[in-house]
């Protein structure tokens, strides 16, 4: 057995509303914010980043987990804003949790998914027994071009799941996981570019549609089961309205999206995604129940797991839910948010 | 202190990172930063590295509108001393509360965040910084 032994979530306190966007750039934000079903983001402040965020994350996994940061033998951080191009985020969170330094660190880097490779990394260490722990993080402060349509989702906001084997420590089993994987120019940010390229409606049905399907068509095939047989579905949520296409697409009921939701309430935190997702799903799920997740990164792939809670839930879940964490907020106005995001030229 | 030397700040990550301070097993004292010799005890001081809580409440606290060097974009911000819970006093930024909270006797606990990132080329300095939590 091995599985999800503790799970964590941060998102900063500030928000932007996609009306206030829409106000600057002179667009109608109703009809955005209904079309996206995205009504605001989470918006990092000038001293948080990726890797700030994703120590809280693993801070708070370790306590749902009943262990020390010592006890990890490995952290994988996935994001596409690593503070430094060069200088691995998973050390300095190592450090700050107190893992190091017997510890198997590196960083990551596939679009949206790179939190989900991670998992699966550890997946893998922890069934060959070459570690005992492993934590994986998803994690983003997201650069949206100003008046790009990206701008109106780009969020920020880290998922941190800690990957074990012990059946009594287990609180979601993975039962297997399948990826899905080709290259697809849907998205990108070069080298030294400060905002992220995208192809517009490409980045639907031959990327986001396309891999996810895949993905899950896959695993499904593999472990013989159906959309149906799971309780929960949480797919990645680049704005509200694609996941809830995709769950009709395999036929499974908008009641079974909703609480892994998180998008509309925080933006699109890119690689922290569909990891916040499955931490809002973990926060209610009961012992038995399954949870189907597909992550998508661009560029392009999706990674799929079929996840069943166990009995040890009862006892470890999170201090404070995702819904109700993401209820303490602030609003910024577009002037401050620039000056958070350090979009104002001398910042 | 955060834009000196790079093995100066890399030395002080303990303190930064997890509020590594010492603490006497002779008279039961914990201290942060840490000392060298126990002020209390002197040579009878038998001094162990050991982290400090992450939370405690204000003793007192101000609202800096004139900032040093490096912290200029940061004004208004508050400054506070905090008694954590093992009695040590620190001195600290307080981030993400409203004006309103910050006060005398506020209960606190430790974020991870970014002290200082003013050369865009340079090494980022982490460090703690204190929230008010209800």
């Amino acid at each position: 057995m091995a599985g999800i032994v503790g799970y964590g979530v941060q998102v900063p306190l500030r928000r932007i509303t996609v009306e206030e966007i829409a106000r600057v750039w002179k667009k109608d934000g109703k009809k955005i914010s209904a079309g996206i079903g995205v009504k605001e983001k989470a918006v990092a402040a000038f001293d948080e980043d990726a890797c700030t965020l994703s120590v809280e994350a693993a801070r708070k996994a370790l306590e749902t987990a009943k262990i020390p940061g010592q006890k990890l033998g490995a952290i994988f951080v996935g994001s596409e804003s690593h503070p430094y191009a060069v200088k691995p985020t998973a050390a300095i969170v190592g450090d700050a949790i107190q893992a190091s330094p017997e510890l198997m660190a590196a960083d990551l880097q596939f679009a949206c998914k790179a939190g989900t490779a991670g998992v699966q990394i550890c997946l893998g260490l922890v069934k060959s027994g070459m570690i005992e722990y492993g934590l994986a993080i998803g994690t983003d402060t997201a650069q949206g071009r100003p008046n790009d349509a990206l701008e109106f989702t780009a969020g920020s906001g880290a998922g941190a799941l800690i990957i074990g084997g012990k059946e009594n420590e287990v609180i979601a089993e993975i039962q297997d996981t399948y990826s899905f994987t080709t290259d697809t120019p849907d998205f990108w940010r070069r080298q030294h570019a400060e905002f992220p390229q995208h192809a517009g409606r490409f980045t639907g049905e031959p990327a986001y549609f396309k891999h996810i399907t895949g993905a899950v068509k896959g695993l499904l095939a593999k472990i013989k089961m159906s959309p149906n047989d799971f309780d929960y579905a949480v797919f990645h949520q680049p704005n509200g309205k694609f996941p809830k296409q995709i769950a009709k697409s395999f036929g499974i009921e908008e009641k079974k999206i909703i609480q892994g939701l998180i998008t509309p309430m925080i933006g699109n935190t890119y690689s922290g995604s569909s990891m916040i997702g499955l931490c809002s799903v973990l926060d209610i799920a009961k012992p038995g129940e399954k949870i189907l997740v597909a992550s998508y990164g661009s560029g392009a792939g999706s990674d799929a797991f079929s996840i069943t809670v166990t009995k040890n839930i009862e006892n470890k879940r999170a201090k404070v839910p995702v819904l109700e964490m993401i209820k303490e907020k602030e609003y910024a106005d577009y002037a401050e948010y620039a000056k958070h995001r350090k979009k104002i030229k001398g910042l | 202190m955060v834009h000196n030397s790079l093995p100066l700040q890399w030395r002080k990550y303990p303190e930064r990172y997890y509020l590594r301070g010492n603490y006497c097993e002779n008279c039961k004292t914990s201290f942060f930063p840490q000392r060298q010799i126990c002020p209390n005890c002197r040579r009878k001081g038998k001094l162990v590295e050991k982290e400090t809580p992450y939370t405690g409440k204000i003793v007192s606290w101000t609202e800096v509108s004139v900032a040093p060097f490096g912290f200029e974009n940061e004004t208004p911000y508050f400054l506070a001393i905090i008694e954590l819970e093992n009695k040590v006093k620190i001195l600290s930024q307080i981030v993400d509360s409203k004006k309103e909270k910050i006060k005398t006797g506020a209960k606190v606990k430790k974020l991870f965040r970014k002290i200082s990132d003013i050369d865009p080329e340079g090494a980022i300095a982490y460090g703690y910084k204190f929230k008010v939590v209800d």
